[in-house]
């Protein structure tokens, strides 16, 4: 493992002089393109006026949007050409003098202050690690070794947050707000383990995974609306739902490959919501359900003062003080325990037959078929899964938020999900986690920055996969070995291959 | 009669607009092999870029209308371009070489960060502008009107298919892409600069996809940041359509879809337009999955 990096930093030119003119010159033509690409949108808005369409010129910040990529594009030139620490110690100058002095406008400030700040960090990560820049393979293996620790250390990892995710709503700091985002935040865990039944082990890309979510929401609130089915029988008839329009759906399309089938899914996932906003006499159209029944306490009592008709109050039959907290604990709990299924169902399919068949088709369709693996109904099989699960998700949704429109089943729920699953790396469990922290639990943190937090994740999908194109924890051990060999070197060997 | 040709010249028009869009995606998906999912957003800013020349060249005091026009269309070509470019450079150039599914989620990310740029930079509310070119021609003793705009964006359309296709055959550019097509590794073994022509590919599409948007304008004269995702989806059904890959086909995809779309409007109603495209996919896929004019992909093992 010593060699590639050896030959790494053995690439790195020592001690060359510096290029000044290509820098400039370099750092001048991405100050121009910045120039064009600022110049018709960030320099000139659009106003409402009452007259019409008015414009607004912006100068000052297409001027320092040029500023910060002719300095950001010089200081990665230096950064390459070993100046790193002139240029951090001019940087941190920077982003000190955009913090400390007054500036004239705020674009400024944000400029100097998180411009100064990248480059700064830049600067300082190549001066500790003493190399320019990591090829992109040598970083991959070094990430790829990450992964597998992390993946080993999971056997312990994993009790402990489940422990600690069981016993969050009896610690004091669980006020409403932290229940709300740990369930919204679960509710993503499940989905994403839901869906990498689909795109993780069976390698089918799936674009419509809302689909089956949006199947399984409007069957709960559907069914409690026309024939006043409670929570706990809909349920499993949601997903039983959610996976026979799976079924529907997969029987004509996965008999296509690759983009065709992701292109198809999208489309379907479309048709639904489309359905579910014009059939208005059904669904209620736009304006969705309202109303929907919150799930009772397994049928037995009710979360509320007063309970209804045959119905004891849950914190009269535990002999509780009443507290509107409760339904929200309950809530919390009941979704933990969905999306532990979910994982539970995952990490032992993996050993059965069918999910080897699904990792094997995953690595090469051809050669799982000419093994005799019936591939339509292999791929049938994990998309019904998946979709039932979606379909359970859904119900949870609908009963959670007692209002449901079509307005949650766009597409861009899908990309969402499907981020999860490939950021966190196609296939790991643990994955999936991670990239929920990231992609649900900070933008949460950071709801008050409204606008620029979807700015902001579509702008960290980008980046996290230019940084580690196969997501965070991807591994792809074979989850069973021949003569039980599951010996730590040799899943190193694979893992770097 | 006469609703029928009226719904003809809708369609044509509308699946002008879509082809413009679809070659985009078609080349993209020829050469390099993903879906560029930013590529709806690329149309979407080529119309905002065409709204505020619009309204910059109105401020300065140009009033000719045919100068104006020329004004919007060059600049929306200019700088989307510039906006195609940049996002190959940065969100797929480094991806080159990575899983399938890499580019792809990369491309996601780019197309909401494009919206969420848009709607923070010039509002989320749609943005409406008077008739620039109002007019109707009216045909079969005025039982059809054809809006000037339509026509112009069919006859603007058709130039612009006669000039594409003579870059494509008869330029060295258009033969430099072909090749890379074919076989990237080989091209660039001939001396061919494959990432040149891939930027090259991506700027050709972003300049058509900007006269889509500023057609899209002139016609419905309403647009807002959000308008790049279902153009963008149904374009890309438009390209599977005629064939991914092929440059007649995408062009012939978005008619089909265009005319579906006016007819299915004009005889059914407005509602389910986009499930009878969706649905129409699905079907294609399903009995010709190369598309109407694509060659068959034979897989190797």
């Amino acid at each position: 493992m010593t060699m590639p990096s050896h030959t790494a930093s053995a690439a790195v030119p020592t001690n060359r002089a510096v290029d000044w003119p290509g820098t400039l010159r370099d750092a001048g033509l991405a100050a121009f393109v910045a120039l064009l690409l600022t110049l018709p949108l960030v320099g000139l808005r659009t106003i409402d006026r009452p007259t019409g369409l008015g414009i607004e010129a912006r100068p000052d910040e297409v001027i320092a949007s040029i500023v910060l990529v002719f300095l950001g594009r010089l200081g990665l030139g230096l950064i390459r050409q070993n100046l790193a620490l002139p240029v951090l110690v001019l940087a941190l100058a920077c982003a000190g003098v955009g913090l400390v002095l007054p500036m004239p406008t705020q674009v400024l400030r944000l400029v100097l202050v998180a411009g100064g700040g990248i480059i700064a960090l830049r600067a300082a990560i190549t001066l500790t690690t003493g190399r320019s820049k990591l090829s992109q393979a040598e970083r991959d293996r070094r990430m790829d070794r990450v992964a597998v620790q992390v993946q080993h250390a999971t056997r312990y990892i994993a009790p402990v947050a489940i422990i600690g995710a069981a016993i969050l709503p009896l610690t004091p700091i669980a006020d409403r707000q932290i229940l709300d985002i740990g369930i919204l935040l679960l509710t993503y865990i499940m989905l994403g383990w839901g869906l990498n039944i689909v795109v993780g082990l069976a390698g089918l890309l799936d674009l419509g995974y809302v689909a089956f979510y949006a199947v399984g929401a409007y069957s709960y609130a559907l069914l409690a609306h026309y024939f006043g089915l409670s929570f706990w029988v809909c349920l499993p008839l949601a997903g039983l739902l959610a996976a026979l329009s799976g079924v529907l759906l997969g029987f004509p399309v996965l008999r296509l490959r690759g983009d065709y089938f992701a292109i198809v899914t999208l489309g379907f996932g479309e048709i639904i919501r489309i359905i579910l906003v014009n059939w208005y006499q059904f669904t209620g159209g736009p304006n969705g359900i309202s109303g929907i029944p919150r799930p009772s306490f397994f049928g037995i009592a009710d979360f509320t003062r007063t309970p209804s008709e045959g119905m004891a109050a849950f914190h009269e039959l535990f002999g509780l003080e009443f507290s509107s907290l409760h339904r929200i604990v309950f809530l919390y709990y009941l979704i933990l325990a969905l999306a532990l299924v979910v994982n539970l169902f995952t990490l032992r399919v993996r050993k059965l037959p069918l999910g080897r068949a699904w990792e094997a088709l995953r690595e090469d369709e051809i050669a799982s078929a000419s093994l005799g693996i019936n591939r339509t109904n292999m791929k049938l099989a994990a998309f019904a899964i998946a979709a039932m699960f979606g379909g359970f998700a859904g119900s949870f949704f609908a009963t959670r938020q007692g209002f449901i429109s079509p307005e949650s089943f766009t597409f861009i729920e899908s990309a969402i999900i499907l981020a999860i699953v490939v950021l966190g790396g196609m296939g790991s469990q643990i994955g999936v986690v991670v990239a929920t922290l990231l992609v649900i639990g900070l933008p949460e943190a950071f709801r008050e920055l409204a606008d620029y937090r979807m700015l902001a994740f579509g702008m960290g999908m980008v980046v996290i996969m230019l940084w580690r194109p196969r997501g965070l924890l991807a591994h792809r051990d074979p989850t069973i070995l021949l003569h039980g060999g599951r010996k730590p070197q040799a899943q190193n060997a694979g893992a770097a291959r | 009669m006469d609703y029928f040709v009226q719904q003809l010249i809708n369609g044509l028009s509308l699946g002008a607009i879509y082809g413009l869009i679809a070659i985009g995606y078609t080349m993209v998906y020829g050469i390099i092999g993903m879906i560029n999912f930013a590529h709806g957003e690329i149309y979407m800013i080529g119309a905002f870029v065409a709204l505020i020349t619009f309204l910059a060249i109105g401020a300065l005091g140009i009033t000719w209308v045919p100068l104006a026009l020329l004004l919007m269309l060059a600049a929306s070509m200019l700088f989307t371009s510039v906006y195609g470019w940049t996002v190959e450079r940065i969100a797929y150039r480094p991806l080159r070489s990575s899983p399938r599914l890499a580019p792809l989620i990369s491309a996601i990310g780019m197309s909401i960060f494009l919206q969420n740029y848009m709607q923070i930079l010039q509002g989320a509310r749609s943005k409406p502008l008077q008739p620039i070119l109002p007019g109707n021609l009216t045909l079969m003793d005025g039982a059809v009107s054809v809006s000037y705009v339509r026509l112009a964006t069919i006859v603007l359309t058709l130039l612009l298919m006669v000039g594409f296709t003579i870059l494509i055959n008869r330029t060295s550019l258009g033969r430099a892409q072909r090749a890379c097509e074919q076989d990237k590794k080989m091209a660039g073994l001939l001396g061919v600069n494959v990432d040149r022509i891939i930027s090259l590919t991506f700027v050709m599409g972003a300049a058509l996809a900007a006269v889509a948007g500023m057609m899209v304008l002139l016609i419905y004269g309403v647009i807002d940041f959000y308008i790049g995702f279902l153009a963008g989806v149904k374009s890309f059904t438009a390209a599977v359509l005629g064939g991914v890959g092929s440059l007649p086909g995408a062009m012939l995809g978005g008619v089909v879809i265009g005319l579906i779309e006016a007819f299915w409007s004009g005889y059914v109603g407005s509602e389910w337009k986009d499930v009878a495209t969706f649905t129409l996919l699905v079907l294609v896929l399903i009995f010709r999955p190369t598309g109407l004019l694509g060659r068959p992909e034979i897989e190797k093992v």
